[in-house]
């Protein structure tokens, strides 16, 4: 394509034979990757779906207890440090050094405040014993009245009435959903942040420009991928049966 | 000389709108009882934002056939997952002759 008259990009490995072919193999294979995460989180999310069709009262009890607030601020975070990242994937495609470090860091900032809120809201859990275990209590405080009003039609279209005992240990397991699913989403956050410090750091010293920026991209894929987990996160983990 | 699509800044804020635009629906709708509907409508935008995210943030939108193939292929899989499982759920009752649904 081009590149063969002129000397080789100092960042390009013998066994490609130019910028695009190599970027072009890393792009694929980040997707490949990211293929293996998909479905990683996506038993966690047919988990969620098997769970939430049996227990399907104990699902909207449990989503309503939490509070929206924390999580819709947590979207509108996320999806934020989404643009901050592309803006830096952008300014490093446009040999901007300076924009491509500030924009890697407004996107470590809006994660960090992401995993803020997540911290506070798993605190509040704990505070309201919503954490599955041998402390957990639900019935009490949300059953007797759940019970004494008429039960949630369930989506498979039938219709039970769960007792107080069954609530306290049907929403332990939404909970262990909760916990499992936002703890891992956290995780991969926390990763997230690591390699964006290392890669700041790289752009700083100048190691990025328009035709070599893949660990600038290739961390942009990682963080998009958490972000569009969060996406699907939020309704079903915040918005279950809020209108009854 | 560089083979990479750079999109305009212009498209970035676009998108970051709609998706911000779209959480709010998301939000709205949550509290409209559209019954059965509820959770397919939930879905339905979030995947409308995955699918925003995909094709404009991670740029697969101008990526080769066999990046967009990888991407779909990724889905597929899921879809794969999700259909055998639920089949699962939906037919073992069936030798025992349990009413569905009860």
């Amino acid at each position: 394509m081009h590149g063969h008259d002129h000397a080789h990009h100092p960042a390009l490995q013998h066994h490609f034979s130019t910028m695009s072919q190599q970027r072009e193999a890393g792009v694929l294979g980040m997707w490949v990757f990211l293929l293996t995460e998909v479905l990683f989180f996506g038993g966690l999310f047919i988990t969620y779906t098997l769970y939430r069709m049996w227990y399907y009262e104990a699902f909207a009890a449990a989503s309503k207890s939490i509070e929206i607030t924390p999580g819709l601020i947590n979207t509108v975070v996320l999806i934020g440090s989404s643009l901050t990242m592309a803006l830096s994937v952008r300014a490093s495609q446009t040999n901007q050094r300076k924009a491509t470090v500030n924009w890697l860091i407004a996107t470590i900032i809006l994660g960090s405040v992401f995993l803020g809120i997540k911290v506070y809201e798993y605190a509040d859990k704990f505070e309201h014993h919503h954490v599955p275990g041998p402390s957990f209590q639900f019935a009490s405080e949300h059953g007797a009245e759940g019970a004494a009003h008429e039960a949630a039609p369930a989506e498979g279209g039938h219709e039970v009435t769960m007792g107080p005992d069954q609530l306290q240990r049907t929403t332990q397991i939404f909970f262990s959903l909760y916990f499992v699913m936002t703890g891992l989403h956290a995780l991969h956050m926390i990763v997230g942040i690591v390699i964006l410090f290392i890669i700041t750091w790289m752009a700083h010293k100048g190691r990025f420009d328009s035709e070599y920026h893949a660990p600038v991209e290739m961390t942009g894929l990682y963080w998009h991928f958490v972000d569009i987990v969060w996406i699907f996160l939020f309704p079903l983990l915040y918005l279950v049966e809020r209108h009854n | 000389m560089s083979s990479v699509h750079v999109s305009p800044l212009s498209t970035y804020l676009t998108i970051f709108t709609a998706l911000m635009v779209l959480s709010a629906i998301t939000v709205g709708a949550a509290f409209v009882d559209l019954g059965s509907l509820n959770p397919v409508v939930a879905l339905a935008i979030a995947g409308l934002k995955a699918t925003l995210v995909i094709l404009y943030f991670m740029h697969v939108k101008y990526s080769s056939r066999l990046t967009k193939l990888t991407v779909v292929l990724s889905m597929f899989f899921v879809a794969i997952l999700f259909a055998e499982t639920l089949m699962d759920y939906a037919t073992r009752g069936w030798l025992n002759y349990v009413p569905m649904g009860q």
